[in-house]
């Protein structure tokens, strides 16, 4: 009867999903072909709460990937726009072109390219613990070794992924995932979680902002990933543009450039 | 024209069966998010109607019986311990009805049960108390909407006033609000859509984690709406059983 049921709700979902995207290849289509040159606007998808990356500064969305998408929409001779949307949101506005590019510090895994098309990728980031002064976790290897270890993440970054990955699949513990890594940070000072892991800029502000919580960060890096814009399936030739674009960035010295400006300054 | 309608459709259906596998059936996905999610949603939801019922009607009983009665009660003890009581009750409902839920439910995980480690149990406390205050107004709705002669008849019977609520009132209330309680289920199982905020892998946060995880945007959503469709249509199936049983005895 359970099993019934599921196979009927697939079935139905499969046939709701059926009628909606059997109008999207022609509309995408569409936008690409004529949108891009037309309107001459690259809509740039983010989600500004991940400093330095991009964050808000005087009504302004500013940051590392901020600044490397205005330099590539320069490059291609287009106008940035920049579309602030929920993390979770930001791969639904690139399939359907509200945006076409999507940079965030995504992180490539096998999984999303099948579904979005990755550009080649224009920073490392590190995934760093922090932990709470007297809490379970002291340090990398108590995540593996404790067992039941609860961590905290913010859903869908790569700290989530990694975590999952090596600790919630094998057993070792449970993560729990929130929407904005502030979430994440709050709960270790509730005793809520065990430590947190996330990206090591974000950290680092997170603990300064924290003087009297007793936080500290590890100095044994958790993982190292690469960031890299996300643009639809369809849109390959953007794709190639964008690719071109961002070599050429990275050859010249200007991606270097901008990442030493924002983190060496924080 | 249509063998190329049939490739496009084939195409479309290799495609669709791609994702579905990303979606639900790679890494097991479907029973760790969809169906651990909906456990937690039924769950949050099964205990914060337990609680915003209970919670309500008692909140409901004091703002009736100080409205109904009392002006006519003797002055004394009773009559302002029966006045701080309802103070309580209207403050209960401004503060739980003028806040949003993710808001109280932030609250409640951060700040009042900043110990608490268990997200779920803090989801339901939340979810409870705010139905709680909506339930209370539709109980003293249906309180209210029994006719006064029901409660004379009763206290000339010799029931002393809680036993005419108990055994009169009461159940023709509950009767009367019945559609609206539904409603109340009804929201208050969507609603717990965001119990996501304190890191609760409900329905619609499993649907999230596996959009996280493939890149595919609608799939796992459609998901999520089709199972919280499929609830709510079985909630108002069993409201109307219930309807109807309780209506049996109109008809003699």
């Amino acid at each position: 009867m359970k099993k019934l049921l599921i196979m009927v709700l697939m079935l139905a979902m499969v046939l709701a999903f059926a009628a909606c995207a059997a109008e999207e290849p022609a509309a995408e289509g569409d936008t690409a072909a004529e949108n891009d040159p037309a309107d001459n606007v690259l809509v740039m998808a983010t989600n500004a709460a991940f400093s330095p990356y991009e964050y808000y500064e005087g009504g302004e969305i500013v940051g590392i990937d901020a600044e490397i998408a205005g330099l590539i929409a320069e490059k291609l001779g287009m106008e940035l726009e920049i579309m602030d949307i929920e993390f979770n949101s930001i791969i639904g506005a690139v399939q359907t072109g509200k945006a076409d590019m999507a940079m965030a510090g995504m992180t490539v895994t096998e999984e999303r390219l099948q579904s979005v098309n990755f550009s080649t990728s224009y920073a490392t980031g590190v995934q760093v613990v922090i932990v709470k002064e007297g809490g379970r976790v002291a340090s990398v290897d108590d995540m593996f070794e404790l067992g039941d270890v609860i961590i905290g993440a913010q859903e869908a970054t790569t700290g989530d992924l990694y975590c999952t990955w090596d600790i919630e699949d094998e057993g070792l513990g449970t993560v729990q995932r929130f929407n904005k890594g502030a979430d994440a940070v709050q709960a270790l000072l509730t005793d809520k979680v065990d430590c947190v892991v996330i990206d090591n800029e974000p950290a680092k502000s997170f603990v300064a902002a924290n003087p009297d919580g007793g936080l500290s960060i590890l100095d044994t890096e958790y993982a190292l990933e690469e960031y890299a814009i996300a643009i639809a399936k369809e849109n390959i030739e953007l794709l190639a543009q964008v690719n071109i674009a961002l070599e050429e960035l990275i050859a010249d010295g200007s991606v270097q450039a901008i990442l030493d400006k924002y983190i060496s300054a924080e | 024209m249509f063998a190329s309608l049939l490739d496009a459709f084939s195409v479309w259906f290799a495609k669709t069966e791609a994702q579905f596998y990303l979606c639900f059936v790679a890494d097991d996905r479907f029973t760790r998010y969809i169906l651990s999610g909906l456990g937690a949603t039924l769950k949050i939801t099964f205990f914060a109607l337990i609680i915003g019922i209970t919670l309500g009607v008692v909140v409901a009983l004091v703002r009736v019986t100080y409205d109904k009665n009392a002006l006519s009660m003797r002055k004394g003890l009773g009559r302002r311990l029966l006045g701080i009581f309802n103070w309580l009750a209207k403050l209960f409902l401004t503060v739980f009805r003028g806040v949003p839920v993710v808001v109280q439910l932030l609250i409640w995980y951060f700040v009042i049960l900043a110990s608490a480690r268990n997200g779920v149990n803090v989801a339901i406390v939340a979810f409870g108390i705010n139905s709680a205050a909506y339930t209370a107004e539709i109980m003293r709705a249906g309180i209210m909407s029994v006719d006064a002669g029901q409660n004379e008849a009763g206290r000339s019977l010799g029931f002393n006033y809680m036993q005419t609520m108990r055994y009169i009132i009461l159940p023709q209330a509950f009767k009367n609000v019945l559609p609206t309680l539904c409603n109340e289920c009804i929201v208050l199982l969507k609603e717990t859509a965001v119990a996501g905020y304190v890191a609760v892998t409900d329905l619609t946060k499993g649907a999230y984690i596996i959009q996280g995880r493939t890149f595919v945007a609608f799939m796992p959503l459609f998901a999520a709406a089709l199972i919280y469709l499929a609830f709510v249509m079985l909630l108002s199936w069993l409201f109307g059983k219930l309807e109807r049983r309780l209506r049996a005895s109109d008809q003699r």
